[in-house]
């Protein structure tokens, strides 16, 4: 159960048909839901029924061959991935895709980029505007990395971090960009339950503080029950489900999918 | 119109010329995902070894041998001492050493054998065939169709080699991932060895064709620049697709210098080759034959 | 003992991402510019300067733009020369055909041709990548080569193809002698090192190394790759443009296009390599390197030449220097793949805790 005293608004997100398939194969099939504001979103389903396919298409990596997604207000046939960066919508992704050889500090100050005015010029004189903001954006990155506890590594090449902290830097270069919409894919996979535990209070203290909107797409049930407030089931590409955990849960279609029912 | 069809032909034929310098290319990276910069250097090293030997006074029967076996010596050299100390290294790095390795070897020929431009001999000469000329009005040379003639046997031999014995699977295996092959048990270092010995045959059979055409010097090692181009063209995994691309890189290298050349002011060989190659790679970026690279985040 | 940070502790974030963060290193840097631009110009001979410091330092500027590309921005290119050709024939241009132009202000001129230059052909780099790109450079090469022997207009339709350049003069004071053009080319180099570095370590550098890094990742989070990868094709190539024009007016005194061949492109490649891919330091090193070793083996198989009367011909020479290079490629990339900037990084993390092992 979601907690918290946030207010869940309006819906800032909704997808409208959306249709998405790669040659012959159908990835997505007539998709259609919405995300309010402030609240936390799962996206769940069996293997390959197109969860970060999902994804993919509300941040502008894939465009979709049919249908809409209106964010904040806008409608667009699609997005493109700076115009989802620009306009608030951060993302991690399965299988991390961090800067290997940077540093914790570099990778989630690259997350404030677009904050960064300054011009190459400024910068190789390191004069002025382009000196201001490197210690201005250092600051707020330095308030995230206090917030998710990864103070003691800095300065480590995060291409020699365990798994797990890869995972929470991530998620640090993602709220770097101080977004509305965050887009998480499967954020707690390969994790054991005291990192699963951590995981879950910075996702929640994330949405409770910064007011953020959450999708998530994770497998643990468990998970998925306690910490979202609504849920979207996808199976093959096509919605079987949404509602609150509780409804979703008792859901015939649902149920059917995940024990593997013969159609 | 003949004078067009005596350049296109005459321009096909030393593309398969090309072609053999680029199978050397292909083989190696097909075999182990190295892109081999040092091939040109093989080629030279070859050609230079037999007609020093030929200086030697051994007769063409056993020099032919013998080069091959110091071209064998070689790879085995090779493997021994860059390939393994570099397995599973980064592509570009092996790159690298490749750049490195073509310097070496260049240096170590010259040094061997000197460095004059000798002429090598193999019996056939670079004049039109009698009765085509005859015919036609088009000068067609024995030389480049004996070329040809030798390169269409060599991929045909290759080809059956690849994707019909046991040692092509494994060279293909090896190709993809060399820690999935080690796992199965395919003997990486010799199959390496293998490899980079054939290759030297193939540089063998290139070197001594080029040799007889353009004589034996360092401007040998250039050629191996023209490759790169075919490799574009054709893919850098695919065997007809380096004859392919051979072929077109020559024929249109030709054609471009004697129809569009007078305009610019000549000398346009140099760089069309390359040219054609990059306007290419942005429509298709992985060659006519090449495999399309699919990306999954 | 000695170099120990204990003690000195970072109280603002300009403090921590200074380029020099440990005093130890602060008082070493301060000892080596008094050096090179105080006692080197005092004491070095005509022949040190001209054959040795002043094409190391000239090749130093070049080893950053590549460095640049390579490095920070993961662009494969093989076509340095070729940029630094342009940025000495459009500095000899400059020179010729605007009155009054000061020489400084035409080598800037120069680097911004060879910005330009560079990117066009940085363009395929938006499609292309690895090897493909790197051939497509080597285009650029040969291409921009014969540009420059062909039109004549670029050369001012000089029947030889060789140009002599002209007289480096600012203020008023002629930069003739070796030393003169010494402290020139050092002050050049040291100022653009220094933006470079400060490049690196800002905004613009981090956006490079996401690009090379994971494009797909660094597009996500809102960097423009368009404009990544075209910044660092012209940024490299003005470092490469500038250097060009140095190599023309100060090390050669003439510009000709055989000067800025494939072999220079290769050469200035293994310095990058040598020196360690990706960090200015690096530059330096790897140029200091490749410029030593040819004289070093040259002195040495002279000597044992001599001493034991061996007879070795000049040819010998040249082919040992074509091995010597090869086969060091090669060990560096096998023993230290990052070059000796990573050597000289690993010595000092000794250097700290000495005099104890670990």
């Amino acid at each position: 159960m979601a907690t918290g005293a946030r207010q869940i608004g309006d819906p800032i997100l909704a997808l409208e048909g959306i249709s998405l398939s790669f040659g012959g194969v159908k990835a997505l099939t007539d998709i259609s839901f919405d995300v309010r504001e402030h609240e936390v979103r799962a996206i769940i389903g069996p293997n390959g029924a197109g969860k970060s396919s999902m994804l993919n298409v509300i941040n502008g990596v894939y465009r979709p061959q049919r249908g809409t997604i209106s964010f904040r207000g806008r409608v667009r046939r699609d997005m493109n991935t700076h115009d989802a960066a620009s306009h608030g919508i951060a993302r991690t992704f399965q299988n991390i895709a961090l800067f290997k050889s940077m540093s914790v500090l570099d990778n989630v100050m690259t997350g404030r980029n677009l904050k960064m005015k300054a011009s190459f010029l400024e910068q190789a004189l390191w004069i002025g505007r382009a000196r201001r903001e490197e210690y201005e954006q250092r600051e707020k990155v330095e308030a995230i990395i206090d917030f998710l506890e990864i103070q003691h590594i800095r300065k480590t090449p995060v291409g020699r971090l365990p798994y797990g902290l890869q995972k929470r830097v991530e998620l640090a270069r993602a709220l770097a960009a101080e977004p509305t919409l965050l887009l998480l894919d499967e954020p707690m996979a390969g994790m054991n339950v005291e990192e699963k535990q951590d995981m879950c209070r910075f996702i929640l203290d994330v949405n409770e503080q910064y007011g953020t909107t959450i999708v998530l797409i994770e497998h643990d049930m468990g998970v998925v029950m306690d910490i979202s407030d609504r849920v979207v089931v996808l199976d093959y590409g096509k919605k079987i489900g949404d509602g609150t955990p509780d409804e979703v849960r008792a859901d015939r279609a649902v149920i059917d999918a995940y024990l593997g029912v013969a159609r | 119109m003949s004078f067009f069809f005596e350049v296109l032909i005459g321009g096909l034929l030393s593309g398969i010329m090309y072609s053999l310098v680029a199978l050397g290319f292909v083989l190696i990276y097909k075999a182990s995902g190295v892109f081999n910069f040092a091939q040109g250097a093989l080629v030279f090293f070859a050609a230079l070894t037999f007609v020093g030997l030929g200086e030697l006074k051994l007769p063409f029967w056993l020099a032919l041998p013998a080069t091959l076996a110091v071209m064998v010596l070689l790879a085995f050299v090779i493997e021994r001492l860059m390939l393994r100390p570099l397995v599973n290294q980064p592509q570009i790095t092996l790159f690298m050493a490749t750049i490195g390795l073509a310097f070496f070897i260049e240096g170590l020929a010259q040094m061997m054998w000197g460095a004059n431009v000798r002429g090598l001999d193999l019996g056939l000469q670079d004049e039109p065939i009698q009765w085509i000329s005859d015919k036609t009005g088009m000068n067609i040379s024995k030389f480049d169709l004996a070329a040809a003639g030798v390169a269409a046997l060599l991929v045909a031999v290759l080809a059956i080699f690849f994707n019909r014995t046991r040692v092509g699977r494994a060279l293909r295996a090896v190709a993809d991932d060399h820690q999935a092959a080690l796992a199965v048990g395919i003997p990486l270092r010799q199959i390496w060895t293998i490899v980079w010995g054939v290759a030297g045959a193939v540089a063998l059979v290139a070197g001594l064709l080029w040799g007889a055409r353009n004589g034996v010097q360092y401007a040998l090692t250039f050629v191996a620049l023209k490759a790169l181009p075919v490799l574009i063209l054709g893919g850098f995994e695919s065997v007809p697709g380096a004859i392919v691309g051979g072929l077109i890189i020559g024929a249109s290298e030709k054609l471009a210098e004697v129809y569009i050349g007078p305009f610019v002011g000549g000398g346009i060989e140099g760089w069309f080759p390359y040219v054609l190659a990059l306007v290419f790679l942005l429509v298709r970026p992985e060659g006519l034959f090449g495999e399309k690279i699919i990306r999954r985040i | 003992m000695i170099y120990r940070e204990a003690g000195q502790f970072k109280a603002s974030y300009a403090a921590d991402s200074a380029i020099f963060p440990i005093r130890q290193d602060r008082v070493g840097i301060a000892v080596i510019l008094a050096f090179v631009f105080v006692v080197v110009p005092l004491t070095a001979t005509p022949y040190l300067f001209s054959a040795i410091l002043i094409p190391f330092l000239i090749l130093s500027l070049a080893a950053l733009g590549l460095n640049i590309l390579t490095g920070y921005a993961g662009q494969v290119s093989l076509g340095t020369a070729a940029f630094m050709a342009v940025g000495a024939f459009a500095s000899y241009n400059f020179m010729l055909r605007v009155p009054g132009m000061p020489i400084l202000l035409a080598f800037v001129g120069g680097g911004v041709m060879a910005a330009l230059v560079g990117i066009l052909f940085g363009l395929p780099s938006l499609r292309i990548r690895g090897f493909y790109l790197a051939v497509a450079t080597l285009a650029a090469q040969f291409f921009i080569l014969w540009v420059l022997t062909k039109v004549g207009w670029i050369t001012n339709y000089s029947s030889s193809g060789v140009i002599t350049a002209q007289q480096i003069v600012i203020l008023g004071y002629r930069f003739d002698a070796p030393a003169a053009k010494y402290l020139l080319v050092l002050s050049i180099a040291s100022i653009m090192a220094l933006a470079a570095k400060n490049m690196a370590r800002g905004n613009v550098g981090r956006s490079w190394m996401a690009v090379r890094d994971m494009d797909v990742a660094a597009e996500v989070i809102g960097i423009r790759l368009m404009r990544a990868k075209l910044l660092a094709f012209a940024v490299s190539s003005f470092y490469c443009g500038v250097a060009g024009a140095l190599y023309a007016y100060a090390y050669l005194g003439t510009v000709e296009p055989e000067a800025y061949s494939l072999d220079l492109s290769f050469r200035i490649l293994f310095m990058v390599i040598v020196g360690g891919v990706g960090t200015v330091l690096g530059s330096f090193l790897g140029s200091a390197f490749i410029t030593l070793v040819p004289v070093l083996l040259s002195v040495t198989v002279r000597f044992l030449d001599a001493s034991l009367n061996l007879g070795i011909a000049e040819s010998t020479i040249s082919n040992l220097e074509l091995m010597v290079f090869g086969g060091l490629i090669i060990f560096f990339l096998i023993v230290e793949p990052h070059g000796l900037a990573r050597l000289w990084q690993i010595a000092k993390e000794k250097l700290r805790l000495w005099p104890f092992p670990h």
